[in-house]
């Protein structure tokens, strides 16, 4: 029996939202970006009138300015987005339990059942594509197929506030022409891995032997070559059911670029006591670091590192991290712009520990009851209560506290 | 952009509201009271539903209400009440 799994996307969802709480600037250009100080500056979402213009998102602020000059500018409500976000899971798991989000903005809903076909399906889009507009002011693009892919090329297709089906009698018509990028889990690298073998369709890609794509691109092109074929097969995830944390990072973008080793040393920190407050919190340490540096030219580099104990502490973290950075050969004459900084690999902190001989692992013991107590100052009289002698000397930098701060952001589809 | 093409609009206006909570959670509203003081009796509730205020802007629990014999619409949200004023444009 087929499945029937649905792809709900809203349509420019922060702006929306947006509009929802400011519905005399409906009908305008308006568009939310971050802020140019904070050197956030791009389009995160704009409306159709915007778009229209040429107004794309990921621009750059003054770059939309110019292509649209009547443009409306917000800065983003987190709050706000988050609180739609919820409303609109509510809604969906009215209907099924299987809801799995994407990001802020979209979910996949399987209703799959005992004779239920794609025609419930669509049923399904245009009840929730009404509710939605009703109760919320959002619109949905929704597709309706018999598989995740599919249903998310789908809800690509057609916008606003439309439906689009890709069945087994139609997907060769309207899943196969479209440029194989469409597809999720096919970005540029490998569009243009793709392009040098002529494979420029979802049909291209579909049609090859998953010999050839295994020779090729090995396992990740033989899930590609699948996918592409409809005939993917991961389950979506119920709500209740959260997919295990693999790992926990953050990345800062600096108020200004960082010039000297001094610079980096503060950011790391923050960075690192952010992320091993964040592993203590859930109970876990790692011992895979990974650094992600971008230059002022906005060049990333990057790198990771394996360590032999697991660790969940900025002191032990940042070592590492310096490590990667002057061993990867890195352009030493740009500023860096930003850096994120991630822990894998990870285990619960209530592992047992292998003593050794040389006392690391009693310096360890030491530190954690260092950090508990500084978690415990800083859960009852805020972050700011006791800081760091390294970041108290830039107070630029000191300005950003990424726990606090930190948005989330889609996982990977590919895990 | 034109303005024809952009819907009308109203103010938001938050109004007190006397309201009884019921066993079960649900708020009933049952008086309605102006800023100036002067006061509507709420005759009926005809439906209540997450709704948009699309002309005022916002959105919250959308209550139908029967005021004598005008059917207006009144919001609850985020621990407020409001209506829509007249429309503007």
């Amino acid at each position: 029996m087929d499945r029937v799994i649905l792809h709900c996307d809203a349509n420019s969802f922060y702006a929306s939202c947006e509009l929802v709480y400011r519905p005399a600037l409906r009908g305008l250009p308006l568009a939310v970006c971050g802020s140019t100080e904070e050197r956030h500056g791009i389009v995160l979402a704009a409306t159709r009138e915007a778009k229209k213009h040429g107004v794309k998102t990921a621009m750059v602020n003054w770059e939309a300015r110019s292509v649209c000059p009547e443009l409306i500018v917000v800065p983003p409500d987190y709050h706000l987005y988050i609180h739609f976000s919820q409303r609109l899971r509510h809604l969906y798991n009215e209907y099924t339990d299987r809801v799995e989000p994407f990001g802020l903005d979209e979910c996949w809903l399987d209703i799959s059942g005992r004779g239920i076909g794609l025609d419930d399906g669509v049923a399904l889009a245009s009840k929730l594509r009404y509710r939605a507009k009703e109760e919320l002011g959002l619109t949905l693009s929704v597709g309706v197929s018999y598989n995740k892919v599919y249903a998310k090329l789908g809800s690509d297709m057609r916008k606003p506030d439309a439906t689009t089906v890709i069945s087994r009698v139609n997907y060769k018509d309207v899943a196969w022409p479209c440029p194989v990028d469409d597809m999720i889990g096919v970005g540029s690298r490998m569009l243009k891995k793709m392009k040098s073998r002529c494979i420029k369709t979802i049909g291209d890609l579909a049609v090859q032997s998953p010999e050839y794509m295994q020779v090729w691109l090995g396992k990740m092109g033989v899930i590609l070559q699948r996918f592409a074929a409809g005939e993917d097969q991961t389950p979506v995830m119920r709500s209740h059911e959260n997919s295990p944390i693999k790992s926990v990072g953050n990345s800062i973008t600096a108020p200004r670029d960082m010039e000297t080793l001094a610079d980096v040393t503060c950011v790391l920190y923050i960075i690192a006591d952010s992320v091993g407050a964040r592993l203590r919190e859930i109970g876990l340490r790692g011992k895979c670091i990974s650094l992600m540096i971008r230059d002022s030219m906005l060049h990333c580099f990057g790198g990771q590192k394996t360590v032999d104990f697991y660790t969940n502490h900025a002191e032990e973290i940042v070592p590492v991290a310096m490590n990667i950075l002057f061993t990867k050969g890195y352009n030493t004459i740009l500023p860096f712009r930003s850096i994120g900084l991630s822990v894998g690999t990870l285990e619960p902190d209530t592992q047992p520990v292998q003593m050794d001989l040389f006392g690391q692992a009693k310096k360890r013991e030491q530190l954690n009851q260092l950090h508990q107590a500084i978690d415990g100052i800083r859960s009852r009289f805020g972050e700011r209560a006791i800081e760091r002698g390294t970041s108290l000397a830039n107070p630029v930098f000191n300005a950003i506290i990424p726990k606090t701060d930190h948005v989330i952001h889609p996982v990977g589809f590919l895990r | 952009m034109s303005q024809s093409r952009r819907e009308r609009y109203a103010e938001k206006i938050f109004v007190s509201v006397l309201s009884v909570t019921k066993p079960d959670g649900n708020i009933v509203p049952m008086k309605l009271i102006w800023e100036d003081g002067r006061s509507w009796d709420i005759d009926k509730v005809l439906d209540v539903r997450p709704g948009v205020a699309r002309k005022a802007g916002g959105e919250g629990i959308r209550y139908l209400c029967r005021i004598g014999r005008h059917e207006r619409e009144l919001w609850y949200s985020h621990g407020q009440w409001f209506v829509e004023g007249a429309s503007i444009l």
